[in-house]
Order: structure tokens, then sequence, then C-alpha cells
């Protein structure tokens, strides 16, 4: 069995409820607490297993804006686990799921550095390194109705763009989507075989839009203004960092 | 990288003291300390033995729940941290027998075999702890030949400077000693020029192989956190690019040029002085050079965080 992710990049919104939902339940789960170092202050830093950024992909007005959630990738040639000295960190043979034993980790960082997908995090209140589990106390947990037996953040999801099962089935529902809908891997060139996979956008018809001509030759007043608003607009962030 | 000082204090420390402990393991069979009594070649050892110890004090301060350390052995198959604890351990007894050996029965064959013994041990620690660095695909700076490399020459350049000095001070020729260390000085700045160019080159993932949008360009427009977080403490560290080239001037300077000329004979005879000037200026020059083997890499998650490339 090789359990993971299928995370559809076409329908996520963006919400953050998957990593809202995760923290809810891992944090009171087998590798919690998910510590707030200053959960009502001013800097609420703390430990999340699931983190959502988003980006501006191409150039106005082919650009679109795509929300990537970022969790374990559940690696198949994961380093996290190799380059770790005190064996805190396995990858399990039944099921592939990767996860730290606390009760072993020495809180070396080095699992974090061999990590691409920025997965892990170490909790600075325990010491210890800590990682999106799969749910491993949901999937399993026989109390719970068959299909809540899934991870959260795949329960969670209110545009449902997050698929979890079995990818070495080839019948199963995230083997089907990977293969009919292109789904890839983030950044393969590091050669760890991550098992989590992303649907890309759906090509759609360019949106229409009205070319308001005369604002934007900058012939008026308003239209240098409205001009310049533009320009710095599709200027930010090219040639940043 | 966030550069820890604790890990900059163990690696160089360390470093020196594997240098001094290499250089005496080998110094029976090359001459390098010719007339060392046994007293004085057991003294010189131990203090090459203090050095390593406080290196690896230190490198425990790094560690955010240190009470877990002595699991660090189990896993010597696949990890290079783990294989460098392993040798560092095995390491003391090695070392002190040999030490033992060459204060009691002073330089008879066992001597010389459990000094060469124990060389190998210093290089093949030193190559260890580069090679927990080497090995991280993630981080391109160090993902090279040149970091195990520059590890070993350097420790063994500091250790060679420090050796040179505890020779002076005890009146002992040390004239084929400094002809070593002229070339580790040379050889190490040579080295690190040439990694420097190295990681000049563009290389690596981009933010484009990293989301998989590899046929338009890709800005970051939410990071998605309102707060710190690990990521950014611990992979968000950047230099000022001016501040860098200053750096790496010092850096060498300290570490190469003006060891280059105390040891070299352009101030006069080289003594005791001239050696502990070079001592403390290597010293430095290489804590700068570690601090910047830190600072100056750059982490694969930074482009997930608005990097357009590492």
């Amino acid at each position: 069995m090789k359990l993971g992710l299928v995370i559809d990049l076409d329908t996520c919104v963006g919400c953050h409820a998957c990593a809202v939902a995760c923290k809810q339940w891992n944090t009171s789960g087998t590798t919690g607490p998910l510590t707030d170092y200053d959960p009502y202050g001013e800097n609420p830093a703390g430990v999340w297993f699931n983190r959502i950024r988003s980006y501006e992909v191409d150039d106005y007005p082919n650009n679109k804006t795509v929300n990537t959630p970022m969790s374990c990738m559940h690696c198949d040639d994961a380093a996290c686990v190799t380059v770790c000295p005190t064996g805190a960190s396995y990858k399990r043979e039944e099921d592939g799921i990767v996860l730290v034993d606390q009760s072993k980790c020495m809180g070396c960082n080095l699992c974090a550095w061999a990590c691409p997908y920025g997965a892990r995090e170490l909790d600075e209140d325990s010491g210890v390194m800590k990682k999106c589990t799969l749910c491993v106390d949901r999937i399993y947990d026989e109390a719970l109705p068959v299909e809540e037996r899934q991870p959260a953040c795949v329960m969670t999801c209110p545009t449902s763009a997050r698929f979890f099962g079995d990818f070495d089935d080839p019948n199963s529902e995230v083997s089907t989507l990977v293969r009919e809908r292109s789904g890839y891997a983030m950044m393969p060139e590091v050669g760890y075989n991550p098992v989590n996979k992303y649907l890309p956008p759906r090509q759609r018809p360019k949106a229409p839009t009205i070319e308001k001509k005369e604002a934007a030759t900058g012939q008026t007043l308003i239209g240098k203004w409205m001009k310049r608003q533009k320009d710095a607009f599709n200027d930010f962030g090219k040639g940043a960092r | 990288m966030h550069p820890a000082l604790s890990v900059i204090f163990f690696t160089v420390t360390a470093g020196a003291g594997y240098g001094v402990l290499f250089l005496l393991g080998i110094s029976r069979l090359t001459g390098l300390t010719p007339e060392a009594s046994p007293d004085q070649a057991t003294v010189m050892g131990l203090v090459g033995l203090a050095l390593v110890t406080a290196g690896l004090i230190s490198s425990t301060f790094h560690l955010a729940n240190p009470k877990n350390a002595w699991r660090s052995f189990v896993r010597f198959r696949t990890s290079w941290l783990s294989r460098e604890a392993v040798f560092a351990v095995l390491f003391y007894p090695l070392c002190l027998i040999w030490l033992a050996c060459d204060w009691f029965m002073g330089n008879t064959a066992l001597t010389v075999v459990l000094g060469l013994l124990t060389a190998l041990f210093c290089v093949v620690i030193l190559v260890c702890t580069g090679m927990i660095y080497a090995q991280l695909k993630t981080i391109r700076q160090w993902h090279t030949a040149l970091t195990p490399v520059n590890f070993v020459l350097l420790g063994l350049l500091l250790g060679a400077l420090i050796l040179g000095f505890m020779l002076a001070s005890q009146n002992l020729p040390l004239s084929r000693l400094v002809s070593v260390a002229l070339g580790l000085v040379i050889i190490s700045a040579l080295a690190k020029v040439i990694y420097f160019y190295w990681i000049g080159q563009p290389a690596g993932p981009t933010i484009n192989t990293a989301l998989g949008f590899t046929r338009a360009t890709v800005r970051l427009l939410d990071v998605g956190n309102s707060s710190d977080t690990f990521h950014n403490k611990e992979f968000g560290y950047q230099v000022d690019k001016v501040k860098l080239i200053w750096l790496r001037a010092i850096s060498l300077t300290l570490m190469a040029v003006l060891p280059l000329l105390l040891i070299s004979g352009v101030f006069g005879p080289v003594g005791s002085i001239a050696l502990l000037i070079a001592v403390l200026s290597a010293y430095a020059g290489v804590f700068v050079e570690r601090w910047l083997f830190f600072a100056e890499a750059r982490h694969v998650v930074n482009l997930y965080h608005g990097f357009q490339r590492t």
C-alpha cells in the first residue's frame, strides 16, 4: 500500500480550512500538541503540518492565482529518514507513511534541512520534530464510520480539492485522477519521488476583458494615472529576489 | 541558512583539534615534530583532544532535545551524522591508548601504527562532518565534494598552525611543519576561491520547477503565515550582498593571507609570537568562513516563500 494525497490546484480556493482542521485534529492526536508559543499574543508563531501559499502564474491578461496547500509528500525516497541519526524518523513498510517517533528525536533539525517541501517543523517547546502523519490515528480507527476514515484535511475541504487513497492500486480514486488529469509531483528534480501529487489547473478560454484603450494610452490625466497604476501592478514582484 | 554559533564553534574548534592530532599521528613517521620528547608529544596530543572535546560539547547545544543525543549511534548505515557520532566516540579510546603508548613506551612500532590509525580517524571524522552538509540535495551550496574537502583542509590548516605554535613555544625545531602549513594555507585558500566561484554559478531548482509551472513566470502572492515560522527562522536567513563580499575578503585575509605572510618569514624569523598571531588570525578567519558557509547556503524551501532561484 502506498497512501498519499492528491490535491487539485484547479479547485483549491486557498481558504486554509485544511490547515485549520489539521491543527485541530492533530494537536490532540498522537503527535500533538502542535504548540503555539504565544497563542493570544502579538506573534502567535507555532507548529503547523500544512501550509497554504498563493502564487500568481503568468502575466496579465493570462495570469491566474494558484493556491498550493503543502504538507508532507510521504516521499518514496525520503531523505529525511536516511539522514536521521537516531532512528526517530521512519517510513512505514505497510503503507509508506513517514512518521517521527518523538521519544527518540533529539531535535538536530537535519531532517528538516533534508526536506525540500518544508514539511517538517521543530516544536521549540518539546524540542522534537513534528510533521504530517496523514492522520494515521484517524484512517485506521475502526470506531469511526468508514467514510470518516480519512485525513482531517480531506474531510474538511469545502471544495473537495483534496483526495486520499492508495497509489499502489491503479483503480483507486487518486490513481485515476493522476492518470486522467496529468497529476504531477512538485520539485521532482531533487529525486525524492514524492507520493503526493498535484492536479494542474484546467485550461479554460480566456476571460473576456474590456480594453479601455483611451484610458490606457495615457492621453488624459486620469488615463496617465491609470496607466501608471497598471504598469506598477504588472511590474509588482518582477525582479524581486 | 541560520548560522548557529554552537555549530560554527563545534566545526571550527573540533576541526582544529583533529588537525593537531592528525599531524601528531603522522609525525613519528614523517618527522614533523623532531626532538619532541614523549612527554611533550603527549601534552600536545592532549591539547588537541581538549579542542575536540570543547567542540563536541558545543555541538550538543545545537540540539533541541539533547537528552536523546545518545540515540544518534543507531543509524550508522545511512546517516552521516550518526557516522560522525560513532567515529567521534570510538576516537577517544584509540587516541588515549596511542598517547599512553607514546608516553610510556616512546617511539615504538606500536606507537607509530596507533598514531597512523588515529590520524586516519581524524580525517574520517572530518569527512563525516563535511558529508552531513554535502549530502543535502536541498542546499546546492553544500551539495558538492568541495564541502568535505574544505572541512578537511581547514581543520588541518588550523591544526598545523596550532601545533607549530606549541613547538615554537617549547623551542623545538619546526621547519618541516611550517612547510606543511604553508602548503595547506595555499591549497585551502585555493579550494575556498574555487568554492566561491562554484556557488556563484546559477544552478538547481527554481520557483517554476518547485511548483510545476515551468512555462510562465511565477510570483508569490501570499506566503500564508501571518507570524513567524520555523522555516523563516531556520532557512530564511539572508546576508546583504555587499556585506557578503566584505566578509569573504576578511575571511580569506585572516585565514590565508596574514598567516601566509607570518609563517613564510616575510616579517622576520618565524617564532612563537608570529605563530600565535597566525593561529588567532586563522581561527578568526575560519570562524568567519564557517559563518559564511551557513549564511550563504540557500535552502530550496525558500522557493516556496518567493525566491525565484536558490
